[in-house]
C-alpha cells in the first residue's frame, strides 16, 4: 500500500512534467495543425537555462532571494526566455513556410528540433550536467509511512496552479474563446474580428514557456540533464497529448498525469527497463482504438 | 440615398485565375442589394474582397467614404462590416452563447458588461430559439438554427453592412422561407444594409431593391430588382425560364 501510494506520487510528479509539455503540443496543434517537434528541445533549453542561472552564478541568485525565492526567480526567467524562444521559432521556422502546407511545416519543425538540440550541445557540451546539490532542496515528510519530498510537493503545486490558470484562460475567458475559435476555423475567426496572429503569438509564447518551466523542474527533480533529453520527453509528452485528445486542453493535462502514473507503476511493479516500451505501446494502442483520445470526443456536426 | 459601400473596378486574382474582372458594385445606406450568378461567377470572391479576406489586385473598396483595401480583415469586423460566410461556419464545439459573444470580439467599444448583455438579449429577441439553446454546443443545432446563429453572431457587432453568402444553401424550403422573412425583419428593425449573394435568385430579388448579375467575374447586368425579375434574359437564365408563379 505504501509502495503503491509512493509510486502514485512519483507518477504524478513526472506526469505533471508531461502534462505541462503536452499542453504546449496541444495548443500549438490546435491553432496551427502542426506537431511542433521542436517543443521537446525547448523543454531541454529550459532545463539548461535554469541550470546556468542556479549553478553557474555560484549561488548568487539563491543567496539574494533565499532558496525558494531564488528558484521562483529562476523559474520566471526561464519561463520568459523559453517563451521568447518559442516566439522566435514560430517566426523563423513556421511562419515563412506556412503557405506551403502542412508537410513543409513538419519538415521545418524537425529541422528546428535538430538545430536546437545541436545548439544546446554546442553551448553546454555533450556530457550530462548535474544541478549542484547545494541549490536543490532536499527535505521530506513521512505521512502515514509514505515518503514525500518537499520538492515533489512544490512541483505538484506549481504544475497544478499553472494548469488551472491555463484551463481558466482557455475555457472561461473571451480571449480563450477566441483561441478555441481560431483552432476550429481560422478564416471565420478572422471574419468576426479575431486577430489570429495574436492567438498564434499567445500559443507559441505560453506553450514553450510552460515547457521551459517543466524542464527546470525536471532538472531540479532528477538533477542530471543532457542536451538530447528533449527527444524522449517530447515523445512521451506527445504520447500524453494523443492519449488525452490532441487539441484538447483538459485532455493534455489528464493524458500527462495518467501517463506519469502508468509509467511509475510499471517501473515500480514490473520493470524499470521496460517502462518506455509500455509507454509507446499506449501511443500505438490509442492511435489504433481511439485516435481522438480520452477527451477528444467528436461532436455531432450537422451540415 | 447615401452610399455606404462603393466597390470600384476591383480585380481579384487567385494565382493565374482571374476571379473578378473590373467589378463595380454600390450599396446604399439601409439598402438590400442582391448579387446573383452561377457557380464560379465570382460572387463569394466579391464578398471576401469586401471583408478583407482576399486583397484585390487593383481597384478600390470604399466603405463610409474610406478606402478599406489595406485594412486587415480582422479589423473590418469592428468597423461595421459583418460577414456571414457560406455554409454558416459556426464554431461547432463552442456553445451557442460563446459563438454569439465572439461576434462582439472585434468591437472594442462594446467591452462593458451591461452593453454586452443588452446586445446578447437583442439577438435572443430576434431569434428566441437561440436563447433556449444558448448552453448547447453550436454543432448540435439544426441547419436552420445554425444559420440563425451565424446571422446573430454577425449582427451582434451592430454592423452598418451585413454580407450574406448563400444563406439558403442546403436548407429545406420551409426554412429558406423563414430565413428570408428574417432577413427582411432584420433589415427593417436593425437599420442595416445587406449585400446578399444567392443562388436562389427569385427569393433574393424579392427582398432586394437592386441586383447585379455576375458572369465569369464580370457584371453582366445590373438594375432595380423589379426590372431584373421581369427581364426575359434573367428569367431564362436564373429564374427557371417560363415557370410563371413558381416560387
Amino acid at each position: 500500500m505504501t509502495l503503491l501510494l509512493e509510486q502514485i506520487i512519483n507518477g504524478l510528479t513526472i506526469g505533471s512534467f508531461y502534462a505541462l509539455v503536452a499542453l504546449g503540443y496541444s495548443m500549438v496543434y490546435g491553432v496551427m495543425k502542426l506537431i511542433n517537434f521542436a517543443h521537446g528541445d525547448l523543454f531541454t533549453l529550459g532545463a539548461f537555462l535554469g541550470y546556468t542561472i542556479l549553478a553557474s552564478t555560484s549561488g548568487v541568485v539563491t543567496q539574494n532571494f533565499g532558496m525558494w525565492g531564488g528558484i521562483a526567480f529562476t523559474a520566471a526567467i526561464v519561463g520568459m526566455s523559453v517563451a521568447l524562444a518559442g516566439i522566435l521559432v514560430e517566426r523563423i521556422a513556421y511562419r515563412p513556410v506556412y503557405p506551403s502546407g502542412r508537410l513543409s511545416l513538419v519538415v521545418s519543425a524537425l529541422g528546428m528540433s535538430i538545430f536546437l538540440q545541436n545548439s544546446i550541445m554546442a553551448i553546454w557540451g555533450a556530457r550530462p550536467r548535474a544541478f549542484p546539490s547545494a541549490v536543490v532542496p532536499y527535505a521530506r515528510f513521512v505521512i502515514f509511512g509514505v515518503h514525500v519530498t518537499v520538492l515533489q510537493i512544490i512541483i505538484l503545486a506549481v504544475s497544478f496552479i499553472l494548469m488551472a490558470a491555463i484551463w481558466f484562460i482557455v475555457e472561461k475567458t473571451a480571449f480563450g474563446a477566441s483561441v478555441r475559435a481560431s483552432a476550429l476555423d481560422r478564416e471565420t475567426a478572422t471574419l468576426i474580428g479575431i486577430d489570429v496572429r495574436k492567438v498564434i503569438f499567445f500559443v507559441f509564447a505560453l506553450g514553450p514557456g510552460l515547457g521551459g518551466v517543466a524542464g527546470l523542474m525536471n532538472g531540479l527533480y532528477y538533477r542530471s540533464i543532457s542536451f538530447n533529453m528533449g527527444w524522449n520527453y517530447g515523445l512521451k509528452a506527445f504520447t500524453a497529448t494523443i492519449l488525452g485528445g490532441i487539441g484538447n486542453i483538459p485532455g493534455a493535462m489528464l493524458g500527462g498525469l495518467l501517463l506519469g502514473i502508468f509509467e511509475s507503476l510499471l517501473a515500480g511493479y514490473v520493470s524499470g527497463a521496460w517502462k518506455d516500451v509500455f509507454v509507446f505501446i499506449i501511443l500505438i494502442v490509442t492511435l489504433i482504438f481511439r485516435p481522438t483520445g480520452i477527451l477528444g470526443e467528436k461532436t455531432a456536426e450537422k451540415v | 440615398m447615401n452610399i455606404l459601400l462603393e466597390i470600384q473596378n476591383i480585380v481579384l486574382d487567385y494565382g493565374a485565375v482571374r476571379a473578378l474582372d473590373a467589378v463595380s458594385v454600390t450599396v446604399g445606406e439601409n439598402e438590400i442589394v442582391a448579387v446573383l450568378g452561377a457557380n464560379g461567377a465570382g460572387k463569394t470572391s466579391l464578398l471576401k474582397a469586401v471583408s478583407g479576406l482576399h486583397k484585390p489586385t487593383s481597384g478600390q473598396i470604399i466603405f463610409r467614404g474610406k478606402d478599406m483595401a489595406n485594412t486587415p480583415a480582422f479589423e473590418l469586423a469592428g468597423q461595421g462590416i459583418a460577414h456571414v460566410p457560406e455554409g454558416r461556419r459556426v464554431f461547432s464545439t463552442l456553445s451557442v452563447r460563446e459563438n454569439l459573444m465572439l461576434g462582439m470580439y472585434g468591437v472594442r467599444r462594446a467591452r462593458d458588461k451591461k452593453q454586452l448583455s443588452a446586445k446578447e438579449e437583442r439577438i435572443y429577441s430576434l431569434f428566441p430559439i437561440l436563447k433556449e439553446r444558448r448552453n448547447q454546443l453550436a454543432g448540435t443545432l439544426s441547419g436552420g438554427e445554425q444559420q440563425m446563429l451565424a446571422i446573430g453572431r454577425a449582427l451582434v457587432s451592430a454592423p452598418a453592412l451585413l454580407l450574406l453568402d448563400e444563406p439558403s444553401l442546403g436548407l429545406a424550403p420551409i426554412i429558406v422561407k423563414e430565413i428570408f422573412e428574417m432577413i427582411q425583419k432584420i433589415h427593417k428593425e436593425e437599420k442595416v444594409a445587406i449585400l446578399i449573394v444567392e443562388q436562389n435568385a427569385r427569393k433574393a430579388l424579392k427582398v432586394a431593391s437592386r441586383g447585379y448579375i455576375l458572369e465569369l467575374g464580370r457584371v453582366a447586368l445590373e438594375g432595380k430588382a423589379a426590372d431584373l425579375i421581369s427581364n426575359p434574359k434573367v428569367r431564362a437564365a436564373y429564374l427557371g425560364g417560363g415557370m410563371e408563379g413558381c416560387d
